[in-house]
């Protein structure tokens, strides 16, 4: 049987991951798959946690998770095309104007 | 015994396939390796006694929401980052910010090893007190459609809202070329 | 059984069924161009073999003996990739399909195993989501041969086979209301027995929209008989699977033909009955050969309607699929369930 805690690392190490993808692309599109890992490695520690205790709510939370970010990532790259569509890159140091 | 090894594989490719996702230049390497560690991730959910989040997984990440990626990296069609414009943008090469995210990521380590020391009772094998059933998809619908109804019909219509919002998004305006 | 012998008993079994599966899309080559040769009232390949038994193999040859191409700029590892994608799916779907029913091969083993390469408890959403993997073979088919006809025909075929999936699974969901259960061999065996006596109760009796709309939405995945357009413009433009040549190019045809009998194979475990309906056979634990006919008989009507249903336009195809196809099957698993509620309360 496997440990709780050998889950719980994977699901660490796939946060780190995801959140050193969030600071370190410089792609607008890499950025949003970085995002993508961050959910899963949440949704792991949700249906292990869940196994743990017995309960079949870590499931449905993640049942939720899938869905939402379905909708997330929809949304982002719509934005995405919208904003290629101004610039012509996919730098997020393309769209600086705003900045003083 | 089996048991480990295919929890050591299916880890593996995991953390294996979305550190390489993180790390190539050409973004449809990048999708086509996530999709590779979502088909991990979803081994390990099986494993987990999770059969039905595992299949909502493959059907819905790795086959809906990577498909889009997809299509929106195919019709961009978007130039591979420039390697030298890569490295002179790269935020970690600023020493005061490479100093700052050193020492933030060394004190969220050392507060993590410290908050998991404290816990005891991870070392439990997963599993080890209820049987199988708790993941059955009966057991879960009853669950979902019971308990969970009002976040059930609130992510329908989530997802109704994310679906206009998407086709407005991406419109061409009508005097654009 | 003893511990060492279940990994060989499983090991036969996926041999069985791989060179099965192998076999099945040589057989439907032939029995393709013959059919169609008999319904154009002429004889279809006849010099190979006996009545041309042996084209499938001097096809095979001469695609195999044919130049490996790949365009300069095609992208090395996903040129390779796609029809690897496609045919390793199609594979791996056919293996949560059973086919037959607990037999002990004529007592040859001690404890009777269960005909059907796993048994799976969400057996029918597996085969769902590997299909739905399918469409990377064709996307990435197209995008990474480098040319603009072949990556706009790889974006229709993927857009038409993810638009049907979803009337594809609303139908699959209607069933699955009937039988209580996702497992495959649990349906099956939901429909044995007969209603007074001499109508079996197969599910597409009690659902006949639902088996017609899974048909057409298999039809529809498969990109096959009236819905090939994507294929078919290479007739006009050009496809996918343009830049292709010999091994890489015979590997997404016999992806779509095995695609097309994991689709029977489900369609007549889901709505036919599986290996039951004739109770002789059965008690011989032969139910696998109704089985086989069976799936014979929907691959005869796929074949049937390729060569006789004019093909749809593209975005006739996908009107179809969205406003006709999709509204129909909802409004079927509503009508389903709520009968169910209505007659089991």
């Amino acid at each position: 049987m496997i440990p709780l805690s050998h889950y719980l690392i994977v699901s660490a190490v796939l946060f780190a991951i995801g959140t050193a993808g969030v600071f370190l692309r410089r792609n607008l599109i890499t950025i949003l798959l970085s995002i993508e890992i961050m959910l899963n490695a949440v949704n792991l520690s949700f249906v292990a946690f869940g196994r743990f205790a017995g309960d079949v709510d870590g499931q449905i939370i993640t049942f939720f998770v899938i869905t939402v970010a379905a909708a997330e990532a929809a949304v982002g790259l719509a934005l995405v095309i919208a904003l290629f569509r101004q610039r012509e890159s996919l730098n997020p140091d393309a769209f600086t104007s705003l900045k003083w | 015994m089996p048991e480990t090894i295919v929890f050591y594989t299916f880890s593996a490719v995991a953390i294996g396939a979305s550190a390489l996702v993180i790390g190539q230049r050409n973004t449809m390497y990048s999708v086509l390796l996530l999709i590779a560690s979502f088909g991990a991730l979803s081994g390990l959910y099986i494993q987990l006694d999770a059969p039905f989040v595992a299949m909502a997984q493959i059907i819905i990440y790795a086959g809906a929401i990577m498909v889009l990626f997809l299509f929106v990296v195919m019709l961009l069609n978007a130039p591979r980052e420039d390697a030298a414009e890569w490295d002179r943008a790269h935020p970690l090469h600023h020493p005061n910010i490479g100093r700052f995210g050193a020492l933030l990521a060394t004190l969220l380590i050392v507060q993590l090893a410290w908050a998991l020391a404290k816990v005891n009772g991870l070392d439990a094998p997963v599993g080890a007190r209820t049987d199988a059933s708790v993941g059955s998809v009966v057991e879960m619908g009853r669950v979902l459609f019971t308990r969970h109804t009002f976040a059930f019909e609130a992510t329908s219509v989530l997802i109704l809202v994310a679906m206009v919002g998407a086709v407005i998004l991406a419109r061409r305006e009508s005097g654009e070329q | 059984m003893e511990i060492y012998l279940r990994p060989v008993v499983i090991a036969v079994m996926i041999f069985v069924v791989f060179n099965a599966l192998i076999m099945a899309s040589a057989v439907l080559v032939l029995a393709e161009r013959k059919i169609m040769g008999f319904m154009q009232q002429r004889y279809g390949p006849y010099l190979v073999g006996p009545h041309g038994m042996l084209q499938p193999f001097a096809d095979i040859l001469k695609l195999l003996f044919k130049e490996e191409l790949r365009p300069k700029g095609a992208d090395k590892w996903l040129f390779t990739l796609a029809p690897i994608l496609s045919v390793v799916t199609a594979f791996v779907a056919f293996a949560a399909v059973p086919f037959g029913a607990e037999t002990t091969i004529f007592g040859l083993l001690d404890e009777p195993i269960k005909l059907g390469v796993a048994d799976v408890n969400v057996a029918v959403l597996l085969v769902f989501a590997v299909t739905t993997m399918g469409v990377y073979g064709i996307v990435l088919a197209g995008w990474a041969s480098n040319s603009k006809y072949s990556l706009f025909g790889g974006l229709r075929a993927s857009a038409q086979m993810i638009s049907y999936e979803l009337a594809y699974a609303t139908s699959l969901a209607a069933v699955i209301l009937l039988a209580g259960s996702l497992s495959l061999r649990e349906v099956v065996d939901a429909q044995a027995g007969t209603w007074f006596g001499f109508i079996p109760r197969w599910y597409v009796f009690l659902q006949p929209i639902g088996f017609l709309i899974y048909v057409i939405a298999g039809v529809a995945e498969t990109n096959r008989a009236p819905f090939d357009f994507p294929e078919a413009e290479q007739e006009l433009v050009a496809g996918y699977n343009t830049e292709y040549s010999s091994v890489r190019f015979a590997l997404f045809p016999q992806a779509e033909y095995i695609n097309m009998v994991t689709m029977s194979a489900v369609a007549a475990d889901l709505f036919l009955g599986g290996w039951h309906g004739v109770p002789l056979l059965t008690e011989l634990g032969l139910g696998w050969l109704v089985f086989l006919a069976k799936v014979g008989v929907i691959l005869f009507g796929y074949i049937w309607m390729r060569w006789t249903v004019p093909r749809y336009r593209y975005d006739q195809l996908m009107q179809f699929g969205w406003k006709w196809l999709f509204p129909a099957s909802v409004l079927n698993l509503i009508v389903t369930a709520a009968l169910v509620l209505y007659l089991d309360a």
